[in-house]
C-alpha cells in the first residue's frame, strides 16, 4: 500500500507535537508494510528518511511563473491571521504569530527560475499563502508520484490534500489532531473553520485523536458519524530522560503544570487549587512551566492569593529542562479545558510522576492509573494533589502501574488502526 | 545671608543574575557579577570621576565657601572597593577637604523603615559605621532611602540620635507652605526637617537636557537668576538630586558638567546667598512650622509616594516575604547569610516589579535590568525561596537585645527540631 502523506512539518525541524506524533505514526506504519511520501512544505535534507521518502513541496516544479493564490482558496474569504490557528505550537512561534500581520495586500506567489514556490515552513507570517501555495503544489506531486491513497495531518494541510484528491481521483483520509474549537474556544476563526470543515467533508474518513474529538467533528462540524474513526496517539518508547538525574535541592514536594499558558489548558484552575491546598499543607512548591498569554494574569493572581512563596513561574522549558522538571516533581496536573489529546501526561508518567487530568482530555479516555477531574472541579483537583503528596499508598500504586500502561501505548496499534481505516477507505466501505 | 544646600545621592544596586527555579537549593551566588562591575566602571568613567574631580576642584578654588552633602550607600562602596577603588578614593579626598558632609542612611538603600524598626535602626547604624571608616565623619543628619518619610519613621529616626532629617517637599503635604523652610517632626519637634526643593531640583535632574523644554537650554546664569527671584524671606534651597544626574542621567554633551562648573560662582558672586551642609542649617535655623506627615512620602514619580516599590500586589507579596524571614535572620551568625539578607532588601529590586507604565514609565524602564515587572518578580521570588530555605537550616542563637556585633555571641542554640519533642512530652496535661 503506498500513501501520499501531507504532513507540515517532521523532526527534527519541529515546533510543537505535531511533527513528533506524524514520526511517531509513521516509523510505526512503515514496519507494516506501508510505503509513505511524506510531503512538507520544505524539506531540509536531514530528516530521518530510512523508513520513508521525505519530499520538500519547494522541490517541487510546478510549470507556471506567478499565480494569485488568492484565487487558489476562492470559494473561502481570505482573512488575517489573528486567532491561535496553530495545533501544537511551542511559544516562541507562538507569540511570533499572534504579533506578526500578514501582509495583506501581497497575493501574488512567485516561484523561482525552476518554477518551484519557496517555503518558510514553521507558522509565521504568510501563513495563509504558504497553504494556498502548497495546495497549488499538490497537484504537480500527483503526476510524479504513484500513490493508494492521501493521508493529511490537520488543516493546514487540507487544501492540498483536497487538491490532490480532485487531480488524482483517490481517496482521502484526514487526520485530526486538533480542531479550531480546541484552539480558540468559541471564538472561532471562521476561515479556518471552513477550511477544516471543507477538508473533513470531502475526506473518506477522518481519523480523530480521541472521542472527545470525534464529538466535536460530528456535532460542530456536520461530519457523518459513520466516517469518523477514533485512533488513540501513543508515546515514543524512547526515554529522553535516561542519563539525566536531577534532585531538587530542598524538602518541599513540587506539583506541576508543564503547558502552554492559554485558556484551553485552564491554568487558572491549577493556581485556585493550589490555594486550596497550600490552606492544608505548606511543604509544598507549585511550579507552573511554560508560557502564554495568560501569564501575566496567574502571576498576578498568584500574588493576589499570597502563595507567591510557594508557587513558581519557570518560563518556557526546552528539552533537558522539561526532563529535569519531571525528574523532580511529585504530581503532575493537566487541568485542560479542551485537549483533544494531550502527550504531556504520558511523558510525565513515564518519568514516574503520578497524574491528574481533566476529564475533558482524550488521553482520560484510555488512561486508568491516573486521576480523573473535571477541569472547572478545584476541590476536586486540591483533594487529589493533597491525597497523592500525603498518602504514599497512592503514590506507589500509581508509580507501579502508570509506567507499564504508557508502555502498552504503541505507535504499533494506532498504525494497525489506521491500516484498516485505509483498505475500508479505498474498498469504499 | 541666604543657603543653598546640595546634596547628592549615590547609589548602586547590587543586581541579581538570571535566577532560575532549578537553582533554589543548589546555588546561592545571586549576583550578576559581571553587569555589577561593568555598570558600575562604566558611570565612574562617565560620572562619578568627572563629576568628583570638577567637585574638589571647585572646593579648592572657592576655598572653603563650596559646599556639598553626598549619601552613599552600602551597597555603592562595597562595589567600588571591589571594582573601582579610584572611586572610593576620589570620594576620601573629597571628604579631606571638609566642605563635604556625608548623610547616614541604610546601609543597602532598603524600606526597611516601612517595616521593622530594629532592623532599620540596626541598617543605619552599620551604614554610619562604614561612613566613619572609610571618611572620617560620624554622620548627623538622616536621610533615608528615596526621602521615604512620615511622622513615625521621623521618630524613629529621631530616637537612634540624628538632629536632622531630609525629604520632599511634595504638594500634598506641604499646601501653600513653602520647602525652603526648616520645619520639625509632628512627633518629635526637636528633629529638624530639610524638604527637598522638587521644582528647582528636577530643573536640573529630570530636564536639563529636554530640549522641548520652554527652558531649554539651562545656564548656570538662568538658574541662578531663579533663585534670586525667590521671595527674599525663604532662608534656604534644598537642591538634592541623584549624582548620576551629572554625566550620566544628563550626558557630558548636555552642557551639564559647564553648568556645575559655572553654577558656584554665579551664586557666591551676587553675595546673597551661601552654600551650606544639612547639619549647618540644622543647627543655624529653628523649624519654622511642625509638618504632618501620617501616611510616607517619599520623592518619586508624580504622586511622591510609595507605589514604585510597594504599589502593586507583586511588589507588596515580594516586601512581606522578604520580611517574615527578619526574625530568624536576626538569630543567625553567617557573613553570607547577612549579606544576600542586605542586598535582597535593596529598593531597586522592587522598582523593577513595578507596572505604571504611563506617567513615569520612561523613568522606570531606564533603570530595570528585566524585560518585565513579571521576569523581575519571577527572579526575586526563585532568589527569596532559596535564601528561605538557608535561613531555615542556618543554626540560630538567641536575639540579643542590641542585635549588634560589638556583643558577645550568645551560645548556639542546638536545633528546634530536637528540643521541642521533649518538652512537649514532658509538660502535664
Amino acid at each position: 500500500m503506498k500513501v501520499l502523506m501531507f504532513g507540515w512539518e517532521f523532526p527534527p525541524h519541529i515546533s510543537g507535537g505535531l511533527g513528533t506524533a506524524c514520526y511517531g505514526l509513521t516509523k510505526a506504519l512503515a514496519t507494516q508494510d506501508v510505503e509513505m511520501i511524506f510531503i512538507v512544505p520544505k524539506a531540509y535534507g536531514d530528516e530521518d528518511q530510512c523508513q520513508m521518502n521525505i519530499v520538500g513541496a519547494n522541490t517541487i516544479p510546478i510549470g507556471i511563473k506567478r499565480f494569485n493564490f488568492k484565487d487558489v482558496m476562492k470559494e473561502m474569504s481570505y482573512v488575517e491571521l489573528g486567532s491561535n490557528l496553530i495545533p501544537y505550537v511551542n511559544e516562541d512561534e507562538y507569540y511570533n504569530i499572534i504579533n506578526k500581520r500578514v501582509e495583506s495586500e501581497k497575493f501574488i506567489s512567485q516561484t523561482n527560475e525552476n518554477t518551484c514556490l519557496t517555503f518558510n515552513g514553521g507558522y509565521g507570517g504568510g501563513l495563509m499563502q504558504e497553504v494556498a501555495n502548497y495546495a497549488v503544489v499538490a497537484k504537480s506531486l500527483v503526476e510524479m508520484f504513484d500513490f493508494d491513497i492521501i493521508h493529511a495531518h490537520d488543516w493546514l494541510t487540507y487544501p492540498a490534500a483536497i487538491a490532490a484528491k480532485e487531480a488524482s481521483g483517490k481517496p482521502l483520509v484526514i487526520h485530526v489532531h486538533a480542531t479550531e474549537f480546541d484552539r480558540s474556544g468559541e471564538n472561532v476563526n471562521q476561515y479556518v473553520y471552513d477550511i477544516e470543515r471543507a477538508g473533513m467533508h470531502f475526506a473518506d474518513k477522518v481519523i480523530t485523536v480521541s472521542n472527545l474529538t470525534r464529538g466535536i467533528v460530528v456535532n460542530r462540524y456536520g461530519v457523518d458519524e459513520e466516517k469518523v474513526i477514533t485512533v488513540y496517539n501513543a508515546v515514543e518508547k524512547v526515554n529522553e530522560s535516561e542519563g539525566i538525574h536531577f534532585e531538587k535541592g530542598f524538602d518541599d514536594k513540587i506539583v506541576t503544570f508543564l503547558g502552554r499558558i492559554t485558556f484551553q489548558k485552564g491554568p487558572e484552575y491549577f493556581v485556585e487549587a493550589a490555594y486550596k491546598v497550600l490552606q492544608r499543607t505548606q511543604n509544598v512548591k507549585f511550579v507552573m512551566a511554560g508560557s502564554g498569554d495568560m501569564l501575566e494574569k496567574m502571576i498576578q493572581r498568584v500574588a493576589e492569593l499570597g502563595i507567591s512563596s510557594k508557587f513558581f513561574f519557570t518560563g518556557f522549558l526546552k528539552g533537558d529542562d522539561v526532563v529535569k522538571m519531571l525528574n523532580i516533581s511529585d504530581v503532575y496536573v493537566m487541568p485542560s479545558v479542551s485537549e483533544p489529546f494531550g502527550i504531556s501526561p504520558l511523558e510525565a508518567m513515564r518519568s514516574n510522576v503520578p497524574v491528574i487530568i481533566s476529564k475533558q482530555s482524550g488521553v482520560s479516555e484510555i488512561l486508568k492509573h491516573a486521576i480523573k477531574v473535571d477541569f472547572w472541579d478545584i476541590d476536586a483537583m486540591a483533594d487529589a494533589i493533597y491525597g497523592i503528596l500525603q498518602y504514599s499508598g497512592l503514590n506507589i500504586m500509581f508509580k507501579e502501574h502508570a509506567k507499564d500502561e504508557v508502555d502498552s501505548l504503541k505507535w504499533d496499534n494506532a498504525a494497525l488502526k489506521i491500516k484498516d481505516v485505509y483498505s475500508d477507505a479505498i474498498n469504499g466501505r | 545671608m541666604r543657603n543653598i544646600c546640595l546634596y547628592f545621592q549615590v547609589h548602586q544596586p547590587y543586581r541579581f543574575r538570571t535566577y532560575r527555579f532549578f537553582d533554589i537549593g543548589h546555588d546561592y551566588q545571586y549576583y550578576d557579577d559581571f553587569s555589577n562591575r561593568s555598570i558600575l566602571q562604566k558611570i565612574t568613567k562617565k560620572c562619578y570621576l568627572p563629576t568628583n574631580t570638577l567637585l574638589l576642584d571647585l572646593i579648592n578654588k572657592n576655598k572653603g565657601k563650596f559646599k556639598v552633602s553626598f549619601s552613599i550607600t552600602g551597597c555603592f562602596l562595597e562595589q567600588c572597593k571591589k571594582y573601582s577603588p579610584e572611586t572610593l578614593k576620589s570620594f576620601q579626598d573629597l571628604a579631606a577637604t571638609g566642605c563635604v558632609e556625608f548623610l547616614a542612611e541604610t546601609y543597602s538603600h532598603s524600606l526597611v523603615s516601612l517595616k521593622n524598626e530594629k532592623e532599620f535602626a540596626y541598617q543605619v547604624k552599620a551604614h554610619s559605621r562604614l561612613i566613619e571608616e572609610l571618611f572620617g565623619q560620624k554622620p548627623t543628619v538622616f536621610r533615608n532611602t528615596e526621602l521615604v518619610y512620615s511622622d513615625n519613621i521621623g521618630e524613629q529616626v529621631y530616637k537612634m540620635g540624628f538632629k536632622a532629617m531630609l525629604s520632599e517637599g511634595a504638594k500634598h503635604i506641604l499646601g501653600w507652605k513653602s520647602p525652603n523652610f526648616v520645619y520639625c517632626n509632628a512627633k518629635v519637634p526637636k528633629l529638624k526637617l530639610l524638604l527637598r526643593n522638587f521644582k528647582l531640583s528636577d530643573d536640573i535632574a529630570y530636564r536639563f537636557s529636554n530640549q522641548d523644554w520652554s527652558e531649554w537650554p539651562l545656564t548656570a546664569q538662568k538658574f541662578s537668576s531663579w533663585i534670586h527671584e525667590i521671595d527674599k524671606k525663604d532662608e534656604l534651597i534644598n537642591l538634592f538630586m541623584d549624582y548620576e544626574t551629572f554625566g550620566e542621567h544628563q550626558w557630558e554633551g548636555s552642557g551639564i558638567f559647564e553648568f556645575l562648573k559655572a553654577f558656584p560662582a554665579e551664586i557666591l558672586s551676587k553675595k546673597q546667598f551661601v552654600f551650606s551642609t544639612p547639619s549647618e542649617i540644622a543647627s543655624k535655623y529653628e523649624p519654622m512650622a511642625v509638618l504632618n506627615v501620617e501616611h510616607p512620602i517619599s520623592w518619586a514619580d508624580e504622586e511622591r509616594d510609595l507605589t514604585a516599590w510597594l504599589g502593586n500586589n507583586l511588589q507588596r507579596e515580594a516586601f512581606d516575604n522578604l520580611y517574615n524571614l527578619a526574625d530568624d535572620v536576626a538569630q543567625i551568625d553567617d557573613k553570607s547569610i547577612k549579606q544576600d539578607w542586605y542586598n535582597l532588601q535593596t529598593s531597586d529590586h522592587f522598582y523593577y516589579m513595578c507596572t505604571k507604565y504611563f506617567s513615569d514609565g520612561a523613568v522606570h524602564q531606564y533603570f530595570n535590568p528585566f524585560k518585565s515587572p513579571y521576569d523581575a518578580f519571577i527572579n526575586y521570588m526563585n532568589i527569596l525561596s532559596d535564601f528561605t530555605e538557608r535561613v531555615k537550616k542556618a543554626p540560630k542563637h538567641a536575639l540579643s537585645p542590641l542585635q549588634d556585633e560589638s556583643v558577645e555571641k550568645p551560645k548556639v542554640i542546638k536545633e528546634k527540631k530536637n528540643a521541642n519533642p521533649k518538652v512537649e512530652k514532658a509538660k502535664p496535661k
